[in-house]
């Protein structure tokens, strides 16, 4: 069994770029991103790349992202979703009703410490059975995921819908609402702490990774381009951090409440707001997904059931509970965005959610995950929800009409396929 | 006479309402390899899944070692030491070599989370044995030849100390150089005391390679013969015409 291989030479020259090992789709979609953000920048007057404005950004793209993670396994075993801002809709629903009706209806007074956690547990509970449902409908009963889900965004958003009788349910716990964004925040010293946890964590994965590989003699890459990537994961954190505890609390906002922001008097006390709880949720989220995508069982048959479904069942894997595990996980992606999104709104409203599914499917898309299965990456997916809101706030921004900012993010989730596919054909895989 | 390795007696299984496998008989010992010969659509890779769980069949029983079986999927036949290299090879083109080697089966640290580097050392190691040229193992198996991702088909059988081994076409994508190889290989795991089924259509490969065949046709079993009982005319005859010449004489 010859190796073209073979005659190749050990040590091929390679460019900065391959030393590094960075995905060049990574670089591509930071590019991308950076270019949409300078290029607004600039038509802003500067008001784009704001501490405020990025601040806000990030509090609009989590809910999206944290539904796009749970997208891409769905995805990458060729599979789809069409269900999540119903299943989204449904859940905040019954979290609304727990925390504002039925718990206060069981003799718990309202303000009471529990009432949020049972809420987001009922939630997380009935988003994950949800889910379930759908991944059994789909596995064991071979009802293609497409129509189970397109079933589903009729049947979720209505069951949502008629569980609050059609009214806008709130104002949610006090507790609750920390998870919306501006509501909740770590503030300046508690972002950097983390922000400094974060450094020392990436700095440490790198070496460690080097250490195990020298250890089983595999080759590695220079010592400069570890440091190099060392350097720029703790150069972002790092600036990512700077950015959000820029951003201060205005003064009549602490006004109203100073001991929340750790003043006496508003005046003369410039409190910042730092890190927005749900961007720590979506990281926490993100972290947690790319483990089970790289590090688990769960996630290499996800991947080897979207490259090749028939391999994996003679490999022994029970492709057909893989499928319930994956959307009950996605179902319960689907309530944390809902605890978010409704929190982030101060009340549930049954409209929550509505076309969430386009901008999670085009999420994960924009990432770079292939509706032909197999392939996706979850930090993709969050690039690729944070891309597309940028595009959105920018031409609010800049006052482009209602329906051309539609237009706009139709053909760039077109476009951006077509640059995948061409991607792809040039690195002659499939 | 031994008891056989594998013994699968009177199986049938149908497919709508084809009769795919009708009550054939087959038997395995140790050391030995059967081939299975017969037309496109004779029925022998389908009475070959039986045994590797990838299909349940109607009736007949399977006895391993002696013993009545119960396969009702692959994991069952892993079970039972039974290994499988499919036609259609059975990668993940998305994954690397280790990936696919190892799947279903990974290797896990002590947090149960898998251990690729692991699993690449052990891959290191086999292939160096099967096939010394093996380079690209960060590479998904979309990326390699023909002959390297059989390669890799194969190290998966052998590395998890297969007793029964099974080869559906082994060497139907392969080169004049990469057959040999397999033939060696079969060669040396049958002085191990592995018991192999082969599954090929080239006639005289399988004189060279089996100690017997087994002929089907239309989901029937012609005749099992030594090899060199008969010639490869006999064999071709029983192929095409479904009756055993010695029978007949």
């Amino acid at each position: 069994m010859s190796d073209q291989s073979a005659t190749a030479p050990k040590t091929p020259k390679r460019g900065f770029l391959a030393t590094l090992e960075i995905d060049t789709r990574l670089l591509g979609m930071i590019g991308a991103f950076v270019l949409i953000a300078v290029i607004f920048n600039v038509l802003t007057e500067g008001r784009f790349l704001t501490p405020r404005n990025i601040f806000n950004l990030t509090i609009q793209t989590a809910s999206v992202a944290i539904m796009a993670t749970g997208m891409v396994f769905v995805i990458v075993t060729r599979h789809i979703d069409l269900s999540v801002g119903a299943i989204l809709a449904a859940c905040s629903a019954i979290m609304a009703m727990t925390q504002v009706r039925w718990l206060p209806g069981m003799g718990l007074e309202i303000g009471h410490w529990a009432i949020p956690w049972i809420a987001i547990l009922a939630g997380i509970v009935v988003g994950g059975a949800i889910g379930a449902f759908n991944g059994w409908l789909i596995g064991y009963l071979s009802i293609p995921a497409f129509i189970v889900t397109l079933g589903g965004f009729l049947i979720w958003r209505n069951v949502g819908w008629y569980t609050t009788s059609g009214q806008t349910i709130g104002p949610l716990d006090k507790t609750f609402m920390t998870f919306g964004g501006i509501n909740g925040t770590l503030g300046g010293q508690l972002s950097w702490a983390l922000g400094i946890v974060c450094i020392i964590a990436a700095v440490a994965l790198i070496f460690n990774a080097r250490r195990v590989k020298v250890a089983h003699d595999f080759p590695v890459k220079p010592l400069w381009a570890e440091v190099t990537m060392a350097g720029v994961a703790a150069a972002a954190i790092a600036g990512f951090i700077a950015i959000l505890t820029n951003y201060s609390v205005p003064e009549r906002v602490v006004a109203r409440d100073p001991s929340r922001y750790g003043c006496e008097v508003a005046e003369g006390c410039t409190p910042v707001y730092g890190l927005p709880i749900s961007v720590l949720l979506l990281l926490a989220i993100a972290v947690a997904m790319t483990i089970i995508a790289r590090r688990t069982r769960f996630g290499r048959y996800i991947f080897a059931t979207g490259g090749n479904p028939d391999a994996a069942e003679l490999s022994g894997i029970n492709t057909r509970m893989l499928t319930v595990k994956i959307f009950a996980l996605i179902g319960v992606l689907c309530a944390i965005s809902a605890v978010v999104a409704s929190s982030r709104l101060a009340n549930h409203s049954n409209d929550l959610g509505t076309l969430d599914e386009l901008r999670v499917i085009a999420a994960a898309v924009i990432g770079g995950t292939a509706l032909s299965g197999g392939i996706g990456t979850i930090y993709g997916a969050i690039l690729g929800a944070l891309i597309m809101q940028s595009l959105q706030s920018g031409m609010a921004m800049v006052g482009v009409d209602a329906p051309l900012q539609n237009i706009v993010v139709g053909a760039v989730l077109v476009f951006a396929v077509l640059i995948d596919i061409i991607y792809r054909k040039r690195l002659g895989a499939k | 006479m031994t008891t056989p390795l594998v013994e699968m007696k009177n199986v049938s299984i149908a497919f709508g309402g084809v009769q795919a496998v009708d009550n054939c008989s087959i038997e395995l010992h140790a050391g030995e390899v059967v081939g299975l010969l017969g037309h496109n659509g004779a029925g022998k890779s389908t009475l070959i899944k039986m045994l590797s769980g990838a299909y349940k069949m109607d009736s007949g029983e399977i006895h391993i070692n002696g013993e009545k079986a119960t396969i009702h999927s692959p994991r069952d036949a892993r079970d039972y030491n039974i290994e499988t290299i499919y036609q259609t090879l059975a990668l993940a083109d998305n994954l690397d070599a280790a990936s696919n080697l190892f799947l279903g089966r990974e290797l896990t640290t002590a947090l149960g989370f898998v251990d690729d580097d692991r699993m690449e050392a052990e891959t290191r190691k086999i292939m160096a044995r099967l096939n010394p040229n093996f380079r690209k193992l960060k590479e998904p198996v979309s990326a390699l030849s023909g002959g390297q991702r059989q390669s890799v088909a194969i190290a998966r059988a052998v590395y998890f100390n297969a007793k029964i081994l099974i080869m559906d076409e082994p060497t139907a994508a392969l080169g004049v150089h990469e057959t040999a190889m397999v033939a060696e290989l079969i060669h040396e795991l049958k002085k191990q005391g592995l018991g192999i089924f082969l599954i090929s259509h080239d006639t005289r490969e399988m004189m060279e390679l089996c100690d017997r065949v087994a002929v089907m046709k239309n989901g029937q079993m012609v005749g099992t013969e030594r090899v060199e009982d008969v010639t490869e005319d006999d064999i071709l005859s029983m192929i095409i015409l479904g009756k055993n010449p010695r029978e007949a004489a």
